[in-house]
């Protein structure tokens, strides 16, 4: 598999890959250039790959047509509380598990498992009817206290308390005999070392926020309340038809910073999903 | 460094014992540094999980607002239900499909990128990009490339086919869906695999080809086996977030045409949160529940089996 290969097998090689590159990058360009043509040239086949005169009109309509910018907004700051919550209470987490000795640590570490095997789609009736209850139904505290406390955070924690684990003993006992305490340790010490779990945490954590479409349609009916990938299905006309090059241009919006972080960050996305990744 | 010389073995002298020992200071660490997870796993998951069960023997709607024990009842539905049998259907064949297409593109992938070529990298970025592409948007895009008259089609018609209405034709929606959710996500099984390609030792290869054998012969005899605790992994990974899959099928087919792509998730949304059958959602959650824990503990037996790599 790592012979040598001769020039004719390389080019075999990169015409294979680049044919198979088609599905995974064409339609993320299309995309892109979609969102810039009038909606009557969207249909035109094949498709102008490089938009020649670009048309920015429909990222105005994007902003008319509903509270794109609101709702911008409540993606952006749920998926950020969610991050932040998750990061802090999986590390302190997963840190006592790996770390701390203490009575019954390996049965609350269990029951914290059992987490894993309780997928949220699951428990969606009872929250439902919790938060019901609570009055919270149409607000975002489920889109940010399901994440931060159910499988997404157990997860979190997993990872965290592998990471921690691995982490050498003698690192803190120098601190512990100068007297720290635990927290101090965890702060000044354990939490600056675990930098790679944590981008990892961060990045698996956000994605899942920014995508999630289950817990919204279930919870919000207020347009100006709704997350992203809520909003991206509104872009209707009156007869239910999307509406393409509006709805394209939102899509684009939706995708293009997350996009554009990966290209910088490339290597934390893919080592970070990649030890994380859940889903099919 | 100004360290106070206080140790553990040699207490300071004329002072009473303390009350926080450092094992009492560590319990109570302990404690309170799991105490938000710890919870949030009982309010969020384990309380809810035995509700969903209690809510199970009830029948209740919402919009009617009732709430009656009925026992077993729902069971009794579930089993006699009549759309039931497809919907299994439906989620074991996006499941199987899901999981085979998705292992053998990913081997694939992970294969031709395993090569020494100048910038390999690049295409390994572009490959694992749609993972990081917004979820909706990403299914948005082929729902456009999918229909009647959209890009696919257009391809095909240059090629002299006359494409099928890919979504609203029972025999090509699910293969669309599968198809859509694969490119999807198949970058973080290729990141896997080429990362346990690069585990397997290259003396073996060259031992092989010492003795004349070919690189299919290498790949069926080394590769494939060495790799297999990381394609069996993966796979019941994969299947375990296939039978979470709702925002795909949600925006691409509504579960139609009939139920050929309403798969169980969706269908419990649908009978819960749009026929407001809460009883009997829950019954489907329980369903669920049973599927996924029980792939999820076999994943846990191999793990500690084949000694996976984690990190």
């Amino acid at each position: 598999m790592n012979g040598e290969i001769s020039a004719r097998m390389k080019v075999a090689l990169y015409g294979l890959l680049c044919v198979l590159l088609i599905p995974f990058v064409f339609p993320t360009w299309w995309m892109l250039t979609s969102s810039l043509k009038p909606i009557s040239d969207i249909f035109v086949f094949p498709p102008e790959l490089f938009p020649t005169h670009p048309d920015w009109s429909s990222y105005a309509q994007v902003f008319t047509v509903q509270p794109f910018a609101q709702q911008y907004w409540n993606s952006a700051w749920i998926a950020a509380v969610v991050t932040a919550a998750t990061l802090a209470i999986s590390s302190m987490a997963g840190y006592a598990f790996a770390r701390i000795r203490f009575p019954g640590a390996n049965a609350l570490f269990i029951v914290v498992l059992t987490g894993l095997l309780i997928p949220s789609e699951v428990t969606i009736v009872p929250l439902f009817r919790m938060f019901l209850k609570l009055g919270w139904v149409n607000t975002h505290w489920p889109l940010v206290l399901i994440p931060v406390f159910g499988a997404p955070s157990v997860f979190a924690t997993f990872v965290m308390r592998q990471f921690f684990i691995a982490l050498p003993a003698e690192l803190e006992e120098a601190a512990r005999v100068d007297g720290l305490g635990r927290f101090r340790i965890f702060r000044t010490i354990a939490l600056p070392l675990a930098r790679p779990a944590l981008a990892s945490v961060a990045i698996f954590t956000f994605l899942h926020s920014w995508n999630l479409y289950l817990e919204p349609i279930v919870f919000l009916s207020t347009p100006s309340k709704f997350t992203l990938p809520q909003a991206l299905t509104q872009y209707t006309d009156a007869y239910g038809g999307p509406m393409w090059n509006i709805q394209l241009a939102a899509a684009t919006l939706t995708a293009l910073p997350v996009l554009i972080v990966f290209v910088l960050a490339q290597k934390q996305f893919v080592e970070g999903l990649a030890h994380t990744g859940l889903k099919g | 460094m100004a360290r106070r010389s206080v140790s553990a073995a040699e207490p300071p002298p004329a002072a009473p014992r303390p009350f926080w020992t450092i094992a009492r200071r560590d319990t109570a660490a302990g404690f309170l540094f799991v105490a938000p997870q710890l919870a949030g796993t009982l309010v969020f998951m384990l309380v809810p999980l035995v509700l969903v069960f209690w809510y199970s023997l009830h029948e209740w709607n919402v919009l009617a607002n009732t709430f009656r024990y009925t026992g077993a009842r729902n069971y009794e539905l579930l089993s006699s239900d009549p759309s039931l049998p497809g919907v299994l259907l439906a989620s074991a064949l996006f499941s199987a499909g899901l999981v085979v297409l998705n292992m053998s593109l990913a081997l694939l992938l992970a294969v031709l990128l395993n090569q020494k070529l100048a910038g390999i990298a690049v295409f390994r970025t572009l490959f694992f990009s749609p993972v990081v592409v917004s979820l909706v948007a990403w299914t948005i895009v082929w729902g456009f490339l999918l229909q009647h008259n959209g890009g696919i089609n257009g391809t095909l018609r240059l090629l002299g086919i006359e494409g099928p209405n890919w979504l609203r034709t029972p025999a090509t929606a699910m293969l669309s869906v599968i198809v859509v959710q694969v490119f999807k996500n198949v970058g973080l099984n290729m990141v896997l695999f080429l990362a346990a390609l690069q585990g397997v030792p290259r003396e073996l290869y060259e031992a092989a080809r010492i003795d004349g054998a070919t690189r299919w012969r290498q790949f069926r005899r080394i590769t494939l086996p060495l790799i297999s605790p990381t394609i069996l992994l993966t796979s019941i990974i994969t299947i375990v977030g296939s039978l979470q899959v709702f925002a795909q099928i949600a925006v691409l087919t509504q579960g139609g045409p009939g139920v050929s792509t309403t798969v169980l998730v969706y269908y419990l949304y649908q009978q819960t949160f749009q026929f407001h059958r809460f009883g009997y959602g829950s019954t489907l959650a329980i369903l669920l529940f049973a599927i996924v824990a029980l792939l999820t503990l076999a994943q846990w037996q191999l793990r500690k089996r084949f000694v996976f790599h984690e990190r």
